[in-house]
């Protein structure tokens, strides 16, 4: 079987993979990263969002192997020193979560639109989600929560 | 979290009524909690793969597995005929099979399970199974059921007085076929159980459902267990509406039998599609009803047929059909009434409970009615929902002969009107549709009553678990499940209230059927109701027992002992509550409880449709303004103003998630998401490309939510609240008549629409309303 490598939250890693094996598949069921959730298989509802050199990619979508030599980001890596990301702080301080399976893909969508819009309008978050599904919150605290989180993060925290 | 308590004095963190986040909202950020699908796979694990029905009907002439069985990596693959106990899950009626035995009644029905190594090889093993079918003719819809009269449960009828009497002498008679379609739940996890094999041949089974003890009889039924040789664990769920009340139970069974036969773990993660395909949704209905009114509206006569397509098999439809009769009164006292339901028999998946439980499709069929008579009338809507409310003192008697004794509605409906500023959106909004040839706006004001309380008495019972440590630390344990919804915390808060203690002290456990046995599925709302009561007893229990410890042990009075502020007072003495549970402790004092609570008052005599079903109502309403493009039937919920009543509310901040998500849901319900079964029955959107459930975008540009301030039920519920699961989904029936108005503003005439409007079916339904009426 094919060997890839990349780096992961930092780490470096390395797995043998069959070449149909998903990124997502690669995270959760070889490398034991949970967080990376598959709510759709289909590349449609985002739950798997994760980061390949820095911009979101719905790990479902992807195969292990084109991601063979990048840098990955996963909800697991957003913490550091044991601080949550103040994007993380923010879905948690908003509500912007029930069940918190979209959770992950949510945050990880938010940032990369942070990259692009620090200060992000109620419509541009709304619009920016289109490829994130939620079927609990209707939404409304998610996009608080962004708005708070990208608030956070201008101000340094 | 991890740091030591603070044991000083201090006010009491996530006390009842405190807007606590969720109790995993940490983990749920750091991708840390943990669902089925995320337990660490145990050594040897197998993954299953069903081969599904290509008919929607059809007598199984052999099964020949042979070529399965050598494939490579399968381990083992089972029909019905392998299944050592008995093939039937049926939650009310018998015989409900998990594998198809001897005739497939849907397009997707699990006929054969296979167990291999991989998911990959048990679905491309699936190839080879050699499943022989003498296809049979299918009835697929509501109108072909009713006309070859196919039910899986008697017709049932609610009546009070002589409806047909009533409607001969009415002023006015209108009548109507009003149709409403289904939803798929979408929870965003989908079926997922894992069984993993015990000592002595006892199964432990994690299973993504509301209804562990469930799942528990029915594995433990299929594989000719006792129930005490079956665990069923779940901590949380990815979202289950419903969806995981009786659903899981297959998915379990299947796991476990393979459990069984191979002694190895066994995992059955459905994907999406399988999901889609193989379980039960939201009951369509067909709704025909004739109504007799005077001229100011008021409804003297109603004869309403509601009819659902329950699918193959009952599962909970007689119950939901049930509740969709109780609600097809909605606010409205209807003087002489006969309401029929019927559970029609159709070759498709068997439908199943879903947010409300009939409930809604029952509402909006009564709102279809009063919107009609007010077109008829020419009068605003809401000036005829005003005429029908129940009244307080009179007027208030149900088509099932409950008093209705908690009655806010015109209060709330008042407040509403005057907070959204109703009247004066609806000049300004007749004035736009007189100078705007091709936009129209459409605005709605619906009310809301839901019944609280499972209809089914017995179910409504609740037990739970509380054991206090010598440091102080509780563990909580109880039967209710999380979904998402939020139950862990607010039963959390409780507990955090009656011991005056944080609620970072206690432990949520995961719903756990050796903990706590017999439960009921958390549904109906009742979720925080029964399992809220049920530790509240048990934290009074231990509160009890420690408040006579501490009289004893420090020689006062037992009035003179207070808890309060992460401290227990007696007389003079002020200790740590730890302290006080370690000297408890040393005293011998049990730390241990059980609470047990069952619902007062209520009482269903359903043969004869009479009783008190329900401990009392919760009650909402909203408005809805909508844009639409008269030339594409595209439209926009340009605002929304909610208004809920949770009662006392134990976490505002959950609750009005709760309203929020609701909502949206059932905006969804009622607009995009429309389930497509072709001419043989197969459901063709089966997946979120052609299944479209509300995206961020759909959201009202305007969305305003406001919980009902200063509200307390009526009824004697745990710190006065009300329950909020269901009710808030109904609050969307405002966009359906929103878009209604919008018509009718475009067509000049009283529009048909069928649910969900689809823009395709605005479009169809201007286009209708302007041919079929001489505009004015
Ligand atoms: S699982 Fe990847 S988009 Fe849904
Ligand atoms: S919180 Fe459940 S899907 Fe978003």
């Amino acid at each position: 079987m094919p060997k890839v490598s990349m780096t992961v939250n930092g780490k470096a890693v390395s797995a043998e993979v069959e070449g149909r094996t998903l990124l997502v598949q690669l995270l959760r069921d070889q490398l034991g990263m949970t967080g990376t959730h598959v709510g759709c298989d289909t590349s449609q509802c985002g739950a798997c969002v994760v980061h390949v050199d820095g911009r979101s990619v719905k790990a479902c979508t992807m195969l292990a192997s084109q991601a063979e030599g990048s840098q990955v980001t996963t909800i697991e890596g957003l913490a550091k020193d044991g601080k949550l990301h103040p994007m993380q702080e923010a879905f948690r301080d908003n509500h912007g979560l029930q069940c918190g399976f979209c959770t992950p893909g949510m945050i990880m969508s938010a940032l990369e639109l942070v990259k692009h819009k620090p200060n992000p309008s109620e419509h541009e978050v709304r619009d920016w989600l289109e490829g994130n599904l939620c079927r609990c919150t209707g939404y409304h605290n998610i996009v608080k929560s962004i708005q708070a989180g990208a608030a956070a993060m201008r101000g340094g925290k | 979290m991890d740091d030591a308590p603070d044991l000083r004095a201090h006010p009491v963190r996530g006390a009842v009524g405190a807007a606590a986040a969720h109790d995993s909202a940490h983990k749920h950020v750091a991708g840390a909690a943990i669902y089925v699908d995320d337990i660490p796979e145990p050594p040897d694990l197998l993954h299953v793969w069903c081969v599904m029905s290509p008919h929607a009907h059809a007598r199984i002439r052999s099964i020949d597995l042979a070529d399965v069985r050598s494939a490579p990596g399968v381990i083992d693959a089972v029909s019905a005929a392998d299944i050592p106990g008995k093939n039937d899950i049926g939650p009310m009626v018998a015989g409900e099979p998990i594998l198809a035995e001897g005739i497939v009644e849907y397009v997707g029905q699990p006929v054969v399970a296979i167990a291999a190594t991989s998911i990959k090889a048990a679905r491309t093993a699936g190839a080879l199974a050699r499943v022989e079918y003498d296809v049979q003719p299918a009835v697929l819809t509501v109108d072909d059921a009713l006309a070859q009269g196919l039910f899986v449960a008697p017709p049932v009828e609610f009546k009070r007085g002589d409806a047909a009497a009533a409607l001969a002498r009415a002023p006015n008679r209108l009548s109507g076929t009003f149709r409403i379609g289904g939803q798929d739940h979408f929870y965003l996890e989908g079926q997922v159980a894992l069984a993993i094999p015990q000592e002595d041949g006892d199964l432990l089974i994690h299973s993504s459902t509301q209804h562990p003890s469930e799942v528990q009889k029915m594995v433990a039924k299929v594989l000719g267990l006792a129930a005490n040789a079956v665990t069923v664990e779940v901590r949380r769920m990815g979202g289950g509406f419903g969806g995981k009340e009786t659903q899981p139970a297959m998915f379990a069974a299947i796991a476990a039998l393979l459990a069984q036969r191979t002694r190895r773990p066994v995992k059955l993660r459905l994907d999406r599609d399988d999901d889609m395909m193989i379980t039960g949704k939201r009951h369509d209905f067909v709704v025909r009803w004739q109504a007799g009114f005077d001229g100011e509206g008021r409804i003297t006569a109603l004869d309403m047929d509601l009819a659902a397509r329950a699918g193959h098999v009952a599962d909970l439809s007689p119950a939901i059909v049930d509740r969709a009769l109780f609600h097809a009164d909605n606010c409205y006292y209807i003087p002489d009434v006969r309401l029929r339901g019927f559970a029609c028999k159709t070759h498709t998946q068997s439908n199943t409970a879903f947010r409300g439980f009939g409930g809604p499709q029952g509402m909006i069929a009564i709102e279809e009615v009063v919107d009609a008579i007010a077109r008829r009338l020419g009068r605003d809507p809401l000036a005829v929902r005003r005429v029908n409310f129940y009244g307080t003192t009179d007027r208030n008697v149900t088509p099932y002969h409950m008093v209705v004794e908690d009655n806010i509605v015109h209060g709330l409906v008042d407040e509403l009107e005057r907070w959204a500023d109703y009247q004066e959106r609806r000049r300004a909004i007749d004035a736009f549709n007189r100078t705007s040839p091709i936009l129209k706006k459409g605005l709605a004001l619906t009310p809301l009553k839901f019944g609280i309380s499972f209809t089914a008495t017995f179910y409504n019972q609740a037990g739970a678990l509380l054991h206090v440590y010598t440091d102080g630390s509780v563990h909580l344990n109880h039967g209710g499940t999380e979904m998402g919804q939020g139950l862990f915390m607010k039963v959390a808060q409780i507990v955090a209230e009656e011991l005056q203690i944080d609620v970072d002290r206690i432990k949520i456990s995961a719903t756990n059927t050796g903990k706590v046995p017999n439960t009921s599925a958390t549904a109906a709302s009742a979720g925080t109701d029964l399992n809220g009561a049920a530790a509240q007893i048990a934290a009074r229990t231990i509160r009890g027992r420690l408040a006579d410890f501490a009289a004893a042990h420090f020689a006062v009075p037992r009035e003179a002992v207070r808890f309060r502020r992460n401290e227990v007072e007696a007389g003079a003495n002020v200790v740590p509550f730890a302290t006080l549970a370690a000297l408890a402790y040393r005293a011998r004092v049990q730390l241990s409880a059980t609470g047990f609570y069952k619902t007062p008052k209520i009482h269903w005599d359903r043969d004869n449709a009479r009783g008190r079903p329900f401990l009392y109502f919760a009650y909402g309403a909203a408005v809805a303004e909508v844009l639409v493009d008269t030339l594409t039937g595209e439209y926009k919920v340009t605002r929304a103003d909610l208004l809920h009543d949770v009662g006392h509310s134990i976490n505002p901040a959950i609750d009005r998630g709760q309203v929020e998500g609701g909502f949206i849901q059932g905006m969804g319900w009622l607009t995009t998401e429309e389930l497509w079964f072709d001419a043989k029955g197969r459901l063709a959107t089966h997946a979120p490309s052609t299944y479209k459930i509300p995206v961020a975008s759909d959201l009202p540009r305007d969305f305003r939510v406001r919980l009902l301030e200063g509200a307390r039920n009526a009824e004697d519920t745990v710190h006065r609240s009300k329950a909020v699961g269901e009710p808030p989904l109904m609050l969307a029936n405002a966009v359906f008549f929103a878009l209604k108005d919008a018509v009718a503003a475009a067509a000049g005439a009283a529009p048909s629409l069928a649910a969900p409007a689809t823009p395709e079916r605005v479009l169809l339904a201007i286009e209708d309303a302007r041919g079929g009426a001489a505009t004015p």
